[in-house]
Formats: structure tokens, sequence, C-alpha cells
């Protein structure tokens, strides 16, 4: 019961990156029936910038928590104008011109920035700084929960419940919604439109850059492909959400975080990334909506 | 193939570029074809070529790099000393990226744009096993510094090895586990992905059951996974007494520091793909106290391998892991027996490796057996504040 337990804690802690990631994919899908696949990429680059900026800052010989949420903001900050530059440059200027051609340069942009980062960070691994010691938080028997863990899993509910506040409570959260909605009848009521998306590209790429330094924390080898994999399975987890919800992409992220790590606990590792694609397809066959989706008639 | 080295050696230009002209060999062939016979006049003398490929980048990187400094240290000293049959040695290196698939284009690189005499490489298994068959085709030797699986050397007669292989290593660490740590329950967590690990895991498991002792969990992963805590509680809840985790340092130090975050505090045991300084970097305090086979101890008292010890520091800055000591070696033995068989042809020097027999290397004293492979002992080693410590060394059976 405690190592069920505790594979169910390694399940949420590992789903909350997962779910971070897919936050973005949903959210820009939401606003620009987009899927951006340069997404991945860009939580690789909030590793990589939360990895320079610890060393810069001289955080990654003295583990503390002030480094980690100054390391934390810095490399969010740089990801939201990541974000921000990624939609200006390589989508903007193909709005309107159908479905494909962003999705097109999405792939552009993701494997400019898999590329890039290899010329730029080098090929090899790097190891992220331990910006926190690792201690026992909690122990109730055999479960275990370390102060890394903790801090994983309060930072994911801390940005999840930041979110949902922005999308439900604010004005540019309305207006998120509205474009969602009905793009052009949100424009003929006044809301930047523009305006709107490049917010979102924001809140969505500071949330990847979130989950990269989180994943550092937790699982310290970082590399410029290291987003392809995650950014895939972020993917399917926003689609088992219902592509374009928030909070579907919240359960989504958490669920196939949970369900790959009881296959690699209880079954063999050996399909912990097949079952994602098997919940990929399974969710296509019997519920193309998701999981909160709601099914949408297309008017021709 | 093997005929145009041949008649290259015994430089008879005409008949060799009539017999590459009916075989509609290549242009670029034809064009190397007469370079290395103008070498081979010993009129000037041409540097002999030694192709090395290796992992000079990617997940094992260190495996890569190090070997590459240790032959290089090897050549320099051999170059020092006039060179081999007159002329100096020259080291072509051609990085695969740590990618099994790149490990074979960078072999045909060396073997045909280069025309090297020789291939030095590889220490991953896998990769080794993928770029030999293209040497064995060529009918040029090639000696793989440090990969330990049985399946390399069995690709063909050209394939040789320069340090024990798995079932001896796996063997080791087994009956070390049962005489020495006195432990009767270990689970392994192996890389199903690697030909090493997978190997390193069967001769670890078919020995230990053999003396006694039970499995009590069979994990896996695959190379480049950065979460094990699946893996890991589940082999805590088989509550072994130790576990033998025979794969690259990369995922080792991440499995180590989640390890003992789970509160799995019981010693780890693993194989030479431990060897490097990375090891320590990433693992820290969680690789503390932890056991590893190993094909040298820099700190050995052994005047040869504190004399490499200390050249190699004084260039590097560092003290030489196990694939640095075993480049110096694969490339000090294909000298050897270069010098033994008289020219550069393949079948000769093939001939004279396969010769070899109580080479005094600074990785011990090695001998070619009929296999190709290396006979020769092996250590254990202990890491203990943040160095790997020598614990014993277990003779060749």
């Amino acid at each position: 019961m405690e190592n069920f337990l505790q594979q169910l804690l390694n399940g949420i802690t590992w789903g909350g990156i997962y779910a971070l990631i897919a936050l973005g994919y949903t959210m820009v899908y939401g606003v620009l029936k987009l899927i951006n696949f340069a997404h991945g990429d860009v939580y690789m680059i909030g590793a990589m910038t939360g990895f320079y900026v610890a060393h810069a800052l001289g955080f990654a010989g003295h583990p503390s928590m002030v480094g980690l949420l100054v390391t934390l903001v810095c490399s969010m900050a740089v990801c939201a104008l990541l974000g921000a530059l990624i939609e200006r440059v390589a989508y903007r200027p193909l709005r309107g011109a159908g479905r494909l051609a962003p999705l097109i340069t999405a792939i552009g942009v993701s494997l400019f920035l898999e590329n890039a980062g290899q010329v730029l960070f080098g090929a090899d691994p790097k190891f992220f700084p331990p910006l926190l010691e690792s201690r026992e938080l909690v122990r109730v028997g055999a479960l275990a929960i370390s102060n890394i863990q903790g801090v994983v899993l309060a930072t994911t509910l801390v940005l999840m419940a930041g979110l949902e506040f922005v999308v439900m409570r604010t004005r540019f959260g309305r207006a998120m919604r509205a474009v969602s909605f009905d793009a052009p009848a949100a424009a003929l009521m006044g809301v930047p439109v523009d305006r709107v998306i490049l917010g979102t590209f924001v809140l969505g790429s500071a949330l990847a850059a979130a989950a990269g330094i989180l994943v550092g924390l937790s699982n310290p080898k970082i590399d410029p492909l290291m987003g392809i994999m995650p950014g895939i399975k972020a993917f399917v987890a926003a689609v088992l959400g219902g592509i374009g919800h928030v909070p579907g992409a919240m359960v989504g992220g958490l669920v196939l975080g949970i369900v790959e790590t009881l296959v690699s606990g209880y079954l063999s590792s050996t399909y912990r990334d097949a079952i994602a694609f098997v919940v990929l397809i399974a969710i296509l066959l019997y519920r193309p909506t998701g999981l909160f989706g709601s099914a949408q008639t297309e008017k021709v | 193939m093997q005929r145009r080295r041949a008649s290259g050696a015994g430089g008879r230009p005409a008949k060799r570029l009539g017999f590459a002209l009916g075989a509609c060999m290549g242009a670029a062939l034809l064009a190397c074809g007469p370079g290395g016979g103008a070498s081979s006049d010993g009129k000037t003398a041409a540097p002999i070529k030694i192709g090395h490929y290796a992992s000079l980048t990617g997940d094992t990187a260190t495996f890569g790099q190090s070997t590459d400094r240790g032959i290089r240290m090897a050549i320099e000293q051999i170059n020092e000393a006039g060179g081999v049959l007159g002329r100096p040695l020259e080291l072509i290196s051609e990085d695969d990226r740590s990618i099994t698939e790149e490990a074979r284009t960078a072999a045909q690189k060396l073997l045909q744009r280069d025309q090297v005499v020789a291939l030095l490489g590889e220490v991953a298994s896998s990769r080794s096993l993928a770029a030999a068959p293209e040497a064995q085709r060529t009918g040029i030797p090639m000696i793989s510094p440090a990969s330990t699986n049985p399946k390399v050397t069995e690709v063909g007669d050209y394939i040789f090895r320069t340090c024990f292989i798995d079932p001896f290593q796996g063997a080791v660490m087994a009956r070390f586990a049962w005489d020495e740590l006195k432990v009767k329950r270990v689970a392994i967590l192996f890389d199903f992905k690697q030909d090493y690990s997978v190997g390193l895991a069967e001769f670890f498991r078919k020995t230990f059951k053999d003396l006694g002792g039970e499995i009590v969990a069979d994990e896996r992963y695959t190379s480049g996974d950065i979460e094990f805590r699946a893996q890991l509680t589940t082999i805590r809840a088989a509550n072994p007494e130790a576990v033998f985790v025979p794969g690259y340092y990369t995922e080792l130090g991440l499995i180590a520091k989640q390890a003992r975050e789970l509160g799995l505090n019981v010693p780890l045991l693993g194989g030479d793909g431990w060897d490097s300084a990375k090891t320590l970097e990433i693992g820290g305090p969680a690789v503390e106290g932890y056991y590893f086979s190993n094909h040298y101890a820099a700190d050995s008292d052994s005047p040869k391998v504190q004399d490499f010890v200390k050249r190699y520091r004084d260039k590097h800055g560092e003290v030489p892991d196990a694939m640095a000591a075993l480049g110096y070696d694969a490339a000090g033995i294909l000298a050897d027996a270069l010098r033994r068989a008289g020219d550069t042809s393949g079948p000769h020097l093939r001939d004279a490796i396969a010769a070899t027999k109580d080479y005094d290397g600074v990785t011990g004293k090695i001998t070619i057996d009929a296999q190709r492979n290396a006979h020769k002992d092996a250590v254990v080693l202990k890491i203990e504040d943040g160095k790997f410590r020598f614990f014993r060394s277990v003779p060749a059976s």
C-alpha cells in the first residue's frame, strides 16, 4: 500500500511537469487553433536558461530557496520573451493563411531551436546545479517525500492556481476566453486579438520554462534535445484532457504521469513511452474531444 | 578490398590500377590508391594512419574524449621514440556523437576516405558492434579499447579488444557481492537498450544465482531516461541488500540521487561504465560508498601506472580514468603489433595483434586469447570521499 502511494506520488510529481507544458499547448490551441510544436523546445530553453542563470549568479554551489526562486523567475521571463518572439516572427505573418502553414512553421521553429541549442549549448548533456539540498520532508512507513518532490508539487499547484485565476478572474483572461470562443466576433467587440494571442504565448512559454526548471531540480540532466519527448507527451496530455480546455490539460498531464509511472512500476519500463501513444490512439478513437472537451458542430 | 590492400603494400601500381578499374571501383578509391602506394615505397617517411572513431560528444562524451587523450598520449610517446617501422604514427579521430548508427558511418569514413591501416574504437559495445562489420569486411584490424560485450569480437577474425569481457566482469561483481559484502538478496536495474548493460546484468544474474543468492527484483530503463523513481520504488518494495546497476555514468548519477531520495540506502554496484569524473559530479554525495569493477586503479602503486598518471595529469590536469588507460594500451598494443608485423598490410597486422602475449600495459599484463579477447585482471573500486579508491583486485581465472 505504501509502495502504491509512493508510485502515485512519483506519478503526480512527474505528471505535474507534463501538465505545465500541456497548458501551453492547450491555451495556444484555444486562441489560434494551432498546435505549437515548438513548445517542447521552449521548455528546453527554460531549463538551459536556468542552468546558466544559476551558474552566473553563483547559486550553483550554494543551494537555497532564494536562488531557486530567482532562477525560476529569470527563466520564466526569458521564455516569456522567447514565446512572444516566436509568435511575432513565425506565426503572426501567417495569420489567416489557413491552418497548415503555421503548423509547418511551428515544426520549423522547433527544429531551429533544437539545432541552434546544439550549436549554442553543445550536444553534451549538462547537469543542472542542485539548487536545493535534497532531504526527507515527510516519512510515513516506507512512503518518503523529499523536499525536492515537495517543491515541485507546490510550484506546480501554485502556477496552476495562478493560471486559473488569470484565465477566469482577469480582464485579460476574459479576453482570452472570448478570442478562443469566436475570434472575429471578439475583434468586432473591441478585443485586441493580436495582443491577446501574444499574451497567451507569453503565459504558456513561462509555464514551460517553470517545467524546465522543475525537471532540472528533480531530474538534473538537461540537453538540447530534451524537449522532444516531453513535448510530444504533453501534447498527448492536452488532447487527453480535451485540447483547448485549461483544467483538462492539468488533469490530462497528471493522468499521463500517473499512468506512465504505474506502468513502469508494475509492468515494465519498456512500455513507458509506448503507453502515452496508446492513450493518444485510444482517446482519438473513443472520445476524440478528450475527457473534458465538448463536441462542437463544424459550421460550413 | 583485401586484395587492394595487399597489393598496395606490394607496390605494383599498374596492376592495382587495372584491378580497380576492372572491379568498377569508385573514383574516390582510385584517387586514394596511388597515394597509399607512394607512402609504402618508404622513401618519404609518410605517417602510418590510424583511425579512431569515438563518442567525443553526446551522452557518453567523457568515454570518447578520455580514450582519445589516452591514444594520443601513447602515439606521442611512440613518435618521440622514433615511430614504428621508421614512420611516425598519425591519429585521425572521428566523432560518432554517442549514436549507434553514427559509429558505423564514422568507421566507414576512416576506412574509405582516410585509408587507415587499423581502427581503434569504441567504448560502448553497441557502437563497436555497429562498426566492427565494416572493419571485418574491409580486412582492416579493429581494436576496441573498452567494449566488454562478448559479441564484439565474435564479429570476425579482424576484431580485437584490450579489455576483459562481460561474463568475467559480471561474475566479478556477483562474487564480490556474495563473498565480500555478504549479501543474499540483490536487485538489478539495467539499461535494456545497451548491449553492454544487458550482458553484464545477464552474467551477474547467472553467477549470483549459482552462488545461492536471490535476485529479488529485475527492473530496466532506457538510455536517456531521467526519471527512475517508478523502478526504484518497485525495487525498494522488494527489500534488497544491494542493487546492481550496470549502466553508464549519466543515468547512474540520476539513479543514485533518486534512490537516496526514496530512502533506498543500500549500496549500488556497477561495472566500468561508471568510470568517469561525471559520476562524482552528477551523483555527488549520493554515490558515496558504492562499488564498481574496473580495468585499473589510478591509485595503484605500480611505477608504470604512476608514470602514466603523472604524464596524463601534467597534460590534462586530471587523473586519467580507465578509458584513457585502455586507449593508451590499445594504441601501445597496435604499435607493438605493427613492429612485429613488419609492414602495414591488414592480414600481417591482424596476425601480429593476435600473437600479442604478456604485453605490459598500464591496465595490467595483456594476452590476446584465441577469441581475440584480452586476458587480464580486474579491480574493484569503492567511491569514498568523492574519489575512486582501489578496493581489491580480482585475478583473471
